[in-house]
């Protein structure tokens, strides 16, 4: 099986979320990135594991510019066998998803895996954007995934509960918790990960279906007002006649 | 040019959360054609949230949830309808759906909208797991937006929406769905308007029973931090921050919750915060509206007993 696992970069999730040029850019000042948590601890630890039982390739892709070089040499590192990087600042969707698809179709995968979201743009469209654009199935919210020769078996989170789904290979699927568990790359694969290859693509032509004009940050909560522990019971007269909201 | 919206229906009954994409499509100030899937027992409620139009669509491929099918025929509908917009709900069914919608159109996508266009086009959705948002423009001609759940003004039209068959001829899928296990019949916790959530500080699964209690007499649905439901303490699906659910209630009541970043993620944007916690330090004050530091044991059930003497039934 040649399975693809699209990556993005995000920053840490304890980062600090702050704005510059007139709230139109993220500052990216102290801030750590990491793999965004989806694409690595499920979707990418998934790969390997069906690699490891089955056989195949686990083929790391990354639409970004050289900046992204460490985050996919950590990929790499878990123990994907190689990666390419898109060369283009993704600050749309479906230019993305076209530049993912394109390669995808291009080079021939099995499975086509990513995250259900990034946690910085939390979009959650691009797995959707490139199963429409390669013609195949897509299986959202995937919380479990069990290979039978070509056949897949998958649970998948829907609105109010699960569903287990049978789809043959190709498809497409978007990795949520219960996938696989997070592995931590070893001395071993760090080494290792040096030397893999790590392809660098140019993006096709392709133009911005939609752009971020500005940023906000939420308006700053008030300070706390406390409720005495004894007389808890006012908290929900405070809640009604204050807050009106029960 | 209309606007099309995706209304999923579960026991027989239009989802809360797709009368929002209703309500939302009609204060957008155009014409609203509702796509209806599966039967619907309150279809007047469509109208009354600003839908002028229903159409019904019956096709025994479309019972099972498949996202390229339903996409499939909304676009068909769309043609039909001459919409150049489609509003779905940001639940589980319109992200699936929407992304599809998108690329097979050349649409711009919006997802997780928290507000209506603004005059200039530009459109505000959560990100940075809640702790920001982004105004967006989208440049193509067809627009898709999907609207956050308990996010906008649910604002009532009284219109009688016209209904008709929409007879729709769609691929045949490749994703067979073999069972389903559906959770629970109740709300589910992304369409809760209150939301009582406990963590760690609760010791243990066997006390959960205050917990319970107190989002039955308050109306509210239960939630959990994450360690609670990795330990299977409390089910996944209850499991809310950054890597679970994010809401955005009207009322949330964390109760021996710590109140971590990634916690905080997923219910930073809930109206009003509650935090009852032992830990006068605790970091969930800071972002609190209301506290009580003292023990949960001692706290809740006396929440119960005030709640009791109560009346929730307006
Ligand atoms: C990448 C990443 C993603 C994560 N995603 C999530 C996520 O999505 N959701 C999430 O919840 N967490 C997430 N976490 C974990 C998060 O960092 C915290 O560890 C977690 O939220 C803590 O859960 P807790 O508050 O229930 O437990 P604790 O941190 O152990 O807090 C328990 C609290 O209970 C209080 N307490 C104890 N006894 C009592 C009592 N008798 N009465 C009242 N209060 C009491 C204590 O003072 C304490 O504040 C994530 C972590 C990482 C690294
Ligand atoms: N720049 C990118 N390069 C490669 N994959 C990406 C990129 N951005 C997002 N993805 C993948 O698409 C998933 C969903 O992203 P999003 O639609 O932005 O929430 C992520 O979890 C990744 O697997």
């Amino acid at each position: 099986m040649k399975i693809l696992v699209c990556i993005s970069k995000v920053p840490d999730t304890t980062a600090k979320i702050a704005f510059t040029d007139n709230q139109t850019k993220f500052d990216t000042n102290g801030v750590q990135f990491i793999i965004n948590p989806y694409d690595e601890w499920y979707a990418l630890v998934r790969a390997l594991e069906l690699k490891e039982a089955n056989g195949g390739n686990v083929t790391i892709l990354n639409v970004g510019t050289a900046e992204n070089d460490p985050t996919i040499r950590k990929a790499l590192a878990i123990g994907a066998d190689d990666a390419v990087r898109i060369n283009m600042d993704p600050t749309d969707a479906l230019a993305t998803a076209t530049q993912i698809s394109t390669y995808a179709k291009e080079n021939g995968f099995d499975l086509v895996f990513t995250g259900k979201e990034t946690i910085d743009y939390n979009g959650s469209q691009l797995g959707g954007m490139i199963a429409a654009q390669m013609d195949l199935p897509y299986v959202s919210y995937a919380s479990k995934l069990d290979m039978n020769g070509n056949t897949a078996t998958i649970e998948r989170d829907i609105q109010g509960g699960k569903e287990i789904v049978e789809v043959d290979a190709p498809f497409v699927l978007s990795a949520a918790k219960g996938m696989a568990e997070a592995r931590i790359p070893n001395m071993r694969g760090i080494m290792a990960a040096r030397t893999k290859p790590l392809n660098v693509v140019e993006p096709v032509a392709c133009e911005n279906s939609t752009e971020v004009v500005s940023y906000e940050l939420p308006a700053a909560k008030g300070d706390c007002k406390y409720v005495d522990a004894e007389n808890a019971g006012v908290l929900l007269d405070l809640l009604r006649n204050e807050a009106k909201i029960i | 040019m209309g606007i099309l919206v995706y209304v999923s229906t579960s026991n027989n009954q239009i989802n809360k959360s797709a009368l929002e994409a209703i309500s939302y499509a009609a204060q957008c100030g155009d014409s609203v054609t509702a796509v209806q899937f599966g039967e619907a027992a309150d279809q007047a409620e469509a109208g009354k949230f600003g839908a002028d139009k229903i159409l019904k669509v019956s096709n025994a491929k479309l019972n099972d949830f498949q996202p390229n099918l339903i996409a499939e025929a909304l676009m068909k509908a769309a043609e039909a309808e001459g919409a150049d917009t489609i509003v779905l709900s940001h639940d589980l069914s319109g992200k699936a759906v929407a992304p599809i919608l998108s690329a097979k159109m050349h649409a711009g996508l919006v997802t997780g909208a928290v507000a209506l266009p603004t005059a200039e086009g530009t459109i505000k959705k959560g990100v940075f797991s809640g702790k920001a948002y982004a105004n967006v423009k989208i440049n193509t001609a067809k627009k898709i937006i999907t609207v956050t759940p308990n996010s906008i003004d649910k604002k009532e039209f009284n219109k009688t929406a016209a209904v008709a068959d929409f007879a729709v001829e769609v691929g045949d899928s490749r994703l067979k769905v073999v069972e389903q296990k559906i959770e629970s019949a109740d709300l589910p916790l992304t369409e809760a308007i209150k939301v009582v959530s406990a963590g760690r500080g609760l010791k243990g699964p066997e006390n959960w029973g205050i917990i319970e209690d107190l989002a039955k007499e308050l109306g509210a649905a239960t939630a959990c931090s994450r360690p609670v439901s990795d330990m299977d303490w409390r089910p996944h699906h209850e499991h809310v921050g950054q890597t679970g659910v994010a809401i955005r209630p009207n009322l949330y009541i964390a109760i021996g919750i710590s109140g971590a970043i990634q916690h905080l993620a997923g219910v930073n944007q809930s109206k009003v915060i509650v935090v009852i916690n032992n830990d006068p330090e605790a970091p969930f004050f800071k972002s609190a509206d209301y506290g009580i530091v003292g023990d949960a044991f001692e706290v809740v059930p006396k929440l119960i007993e005030k709640a009791k003497s109560m009346d929730f039934t307006s």
